[in-house]
């Protein structure tokens, strides 16, 4: 199978403009026959949503909370970068494109990169228009922070709630659209099945998860927004509901699923405590701006921290990366914790942990700035350890938070299967093997408000609208595979829960495709969890039944398609025999233990397609140029 | 520590509900409240026992998916603190729970803990936003903003929508939430074209909703877990009375 990306000709400052000129339109009076489904209402989901159902489509998006406003995106603390260079510290689009391909460590398309950059400048004002309230200067103007992994300031914020911020902006744009009667929403409702029918995908299949009732809608065009899948890993920083079920029964539909194994751990999450524990808190990267990381010097030391003095300190960021310190891209920083903690230096429980102290920056801006900057997350951190940060250094360790693979895309953001269209942190694209603070909350916004409604317009445009219906055989045959997986799961009766289950497999996951990786635990991983996976089959136990409200159902059917995804994240990083961003094979590292990519061999994007139950996916590659920015060993020295 | 729960159990919004007594013999003080009763609903599967539905999501104070009653206060204890937020350590060994739904008819529940807020939706639908079309925005800094309309703007668009001041309110009134949005948009310049018709629109859907009236008790601020000041009712309330003489025939929708 040949990959097209469809990366249009010319200099790069001019692929969009020019592809966008040369875009099909849709008559205005013919949009509304078109239907297009939106599935996931979070900022991807959203946004394109609204702006679709403003040019005239007819919409209509699902979500499985009971609100749209209730998305994952609502957690994302930290902030959205854009090349404003409102700060004119030398920041411009180029800079921001710069900063994201070599953040990614050279392996995301630069074409989409750029793009990306240069759609951030109008998010930021859009959101500004729809009454999004960043902070700003006493002057007035919108103020900025510096994030991991630049050194320019063009990260924008409002407070520490960022992305409940710009989802509610999107939201109510979406409501909007909804009290006009323009959008159809259908919360409290999940995907569990894509419709494909003769190559193209026409529709979706869904339980209602109140009713339980399992129903089909179908469209001229299904757009995936579901988010990420990090919580393969059971505990990570994501909301409790983020699955991959849809991305993954569109893979197995025929979509070809892209870098699986590229999952970023973040270095400031607040450590496990016990075995009750249901997921990980995340404290906004922003705070490694005014905090410094350290652990003592010696191993075993377990004096507390303000009985060791500065010269049994070692701020090991600092050392060992002088010129960007505490702001090294996360990857780098998540692994350095890993690696002094290996070496017994953690602080904390189970020496699984590291300082981030802000002493100095206390000393330095007065309490009453920093509340101002992190009071949120200082209360925050409060309620979760019973430590007050003000006085005592926060704990920190790396945890799952986000997944840079998804869905094989090309530049119009359409799956390999026409019709199916990936955005938000669903699909693969932009963020290479690593993504960069505050940039997922840009690409989400780009894909949905400035993306899409061009690309799928151009789509539309070839295609005649409703020329199938529910009573189609293959929405039928679906439908009935979705009712028999459902039947099979309430039967089981087995001894152990969905959550025995997710908490096994996401053990292995972390442990043998986490931080580190290397062939012999991936071989081993492969093996478990198919094991596992067929344990579940037998031993789970799924208690109520189908049609009333039953959330161990709901689990059920989400933790099925982890045992799946698991085992491929699994197949992707023992192909890929190189280091990449945060994929860290332990058997390709420099002498300094930094990651070693293998360009000769490497330089390309892993897509895999689904084959059977009874065989594994195939390995597709597209492979990727670099004609702006040459691939480099990273550098944060 | 050893807890005693009370669970309010409802198979779905039809049925008859009523208390179940739980024993929950090991909580850890390191618990979130929703982790205790993870805990509490593995047991219960292992037993072959439909377990409690409650609605969570986040888990982090923020998206306001989780919210119920316990021991009489919306979220419990804890001020500014949302029940996934809520940690074990604020109970003691010994301590009896009282665990139920938001009350409220227009709330109704869908089973045991979890109920249906649709309504909020709606009451954003009828005016809760500045109609602007994607791509037609000046440059963020083209209209400068004083940092102190900014910051209360903030205060009031820091609501999570979880409806706890409802719950909380002995008139089952929304005013808080409907307040927080029509002062977050009213405090900006960009909110100040649709201002007098988003309050008289949200309002007088708050209304149809079945939300009762409020009556000033400020039950609802002390629930709220984002602390939203009662001010913005105040605020509401001019912005209604305003809209309401100044504007075209009440209850007409905003059309683009
Ligand atoms: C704690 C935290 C903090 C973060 N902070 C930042 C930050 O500061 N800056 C930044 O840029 N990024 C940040 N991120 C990353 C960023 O928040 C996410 O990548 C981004 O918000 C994802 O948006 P999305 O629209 O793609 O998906 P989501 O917001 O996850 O939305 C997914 C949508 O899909 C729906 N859905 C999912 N599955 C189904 C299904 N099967 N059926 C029906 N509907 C479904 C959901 O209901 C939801 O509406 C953070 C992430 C976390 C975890
Ligand atoms: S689960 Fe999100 S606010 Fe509690």
């Amino acid at each position: 199978m040949q990959l097209d990306a469809r990366i249009p000709a010319g200099p790069i400052e001019k692929k969009w403009e020019s592809h966008r000129f040369g875009m099909k339109l849709v008559n205005p009076a013919n949009k509304r026959k078109y239907t297009v489904l939106v599935v996931g209402t979070g900022l991807a989901g959203a946004s394109a949503a609204a702006s679709l159902a403003e040019l005239g489509y007819n919409v209509k998006a699902f979500c499985f909370q009971d609100s749209p406003r209730r998305a994952h995106s609502i957690a994302a603390q930290g902030g959205i970068n854009a090349a404003k260079n409102y700060q004119n510290d030398g920041d411009s689009i180029y800079r921001l494109f710069y900063d994201t391909v070599k953040g990614g460590d050279y392996r995301a398309r630069e074409a989409n990169v750029y793009r990306l950059a240069e759609n951030s400048v109008n998010i930021i004002d859009q959101c500004v228009a729809q009454g999004v309230p960043f902070a700003r200067e006493y002057g007035g103007v919108l103020a900025n922070r510096s994030f991991g992994g630049a050194q320019v300031s063009r990260t924008f914020y409002a407070r520490g709630q960022t992305g409940q911020q710009l989802l509610i902006g999107a939201y109510q744009g979406l409501e909007r659209q909804i009290g006009l009667g323009k959008v159809e929403m259908h919360a409290r409702t999940e995907l569990l099945d894509v419709v494909v029918v003769d190559g193209v995908a026409r529709g979706i299949v869904t339980r209602n998860l109140v009713s339980g009732k399992i129903e089909s809608f179908v469209g001229d065009a299904v757009v995936l927004c579901t988010g990420g899948y990090g919580n393969v890993f059971f505990l990570s920083t994501n909301a409790k509901g983020c699955n991959t079920t849809a991305i993954w029964r569109a893979h197995k539909k025929g979509a070809l699923f892209a870098n699986p194994c590229y999952t970023q751990i973040h270095p400031t999450c607040i450590p496990v405590s016990g075995d009750y524990q249901s997921k990980l808190t995340l404290m906004s990267e922003s705070l490694r701006n005014d905090g410094r990381v350290w652990v003592p010097k010696a191993g075993g030391d377990k004096r507390s921290p303000d009985q060791i003095p500065e010269g049994d300190r070692d701020y090991y960021l600092e050392r060992r990366y002088p010129s960007f310190g505490n702001l090294v891209p996360r990857d780098v920083a998540s692994r350095a914790a890993k690696a002094v903690c290996d070496e017994g230096r953690g602080v904390g429980p189970g020496g699984l942990g590291v300082y981030l102290d802000f002493a100095d920056a206390i000393k330095r801006l007065g309490a009453n700035t920093v509340a101002e900057r992190y009071g949120n997350l200082f209360q925050m951190y409060e309620r979760i350890t019973g430590e007050n940060p003000y006085k005592v250094p926060m704990r920190i360790y790396p945890a799952v938070h986000y997944t840079m693979g998804g869905l094989w895309v090309d530049y119009n953001l359409m799956s390999n299967v026409p019709g199916l269209f990936v955005a938000g942190e669903a699909n693969f694209s932009d963020h290479g093997a690593n993504r960069l603070g505050a940039s997922a909350l840009m690409q989400g916004l780009s894909d949905g408000y400035f993306i899409l409604p061009y690309t799928l317009g151009n789509y539309l445009a070839g295609v005649k609208p409703g020329s199938i219906d529910t009573q189609h055989a293959a929405v039928k045959d679906a439908e009935a595979e979705v009712g028999e997986r459902t039947k099979k799961m309430l039967s089981l009766k087995g001894k152990r829960t969905v959550d025995s289950f997710h908490r096994e497999l996401g053990k292995i996951i972390w442990d043998e495709c986490g931080m580190a990786r290397n062939r012999k635990g991936l071989e081993g991983a492969i093996e478990r969890v198919r094991t596992l996976r067929d344990q579940f089959w037998t031993d789970a136990h799924v208690t109520g039944s189908g049609d009333e409200v039953n959330k161990e159902l709901e689990k059920a059917g989400r933790v099925a398609d982890f045992f799946e995804l698991g085992e491929l994240m699994c197949r992707d990083a023992l192909a890929r025999e190189e280091s990449a961003g945060g994929h860290f094979r332990e058997e390709y590292q420099t002498p300094e233990g930094e990651a070693q990519r293998d360009d000769e061999n490497f330089c390309y994007t892993s897509a895999w397609q689904w084959k059977s139950d009874a065989e594994p996916q195939g390995l597709v590659k597209e492979p990727l140029t670099f004609d702006y920015v040459k691939p480099t060993q990273r550098s944060y020295k | 520590m050893r807890l005693t729960l009370h669970v309010w159990r409802q198979r779905n919004g039809r049925a008859e509900g009523q208390f179940v007594k739980y024993d929950m013999p090991n909580a850890s003080e390191d618990m979130s409240f929703l982790e205790m009763l993870d805990v509490l609903n593995e047991g219960l599967v292992a037993q072959g026992q439909d377990p409690v539905a409650f609605d969570h999501d986040c888990r982090e104070g923020i998206c306001g998916m989780c919210g119920f009653v316990i021991n009489g206060v919306p979220h419990g204890p804890e001020r500014g603190t949302t029940a996934c937020q809520l940690h074990m350590r604020k109970f003691k060994d010994g301590d009896e729970l009282w665990i139920e739904p938001w009350r409220a008819s227009a709330f109704p529940v869908l089973k045991d803990l979890s109920v249906n807020r649709s309504a909020f939706d709606r009451i954003i639908q009828a005016g809760g936003f500045i109609s602007v079309h994607t791509g037609s925005a000046p440059d963020g800094n083209a209209l400068p903003i004083a940092k102190e309309a900014s910051d209360r703007a903030m205060d009031a668009a820091q609501c999570i929508g979880c409806g706890a001041c409802v719950a909380a309110c002995p008139n089952a009134s929304a005013s808080l939430f409907t307040a927080a949005k029509i002062g977050h948009l009213g405090l900006l310049p960009q909110g100040q074209p649709e201002r007098d018709r988003r309050a008289v629109s949200m309002v007088e859907r708050m209304n149809a909703e079945g939300f009762g009236h409020c009556s000033n008790l400020g039950e609802c601020e002390a629930a709220c877990p984002k602390e939203i000041s009662i001010e913005f009712i105040a605020r509401m309330n001019r912005d209604y009375l305003g809209g309401a003489f100044s504007q075209r025939p009440a209850g007409a929708r905003i059309e683009d």
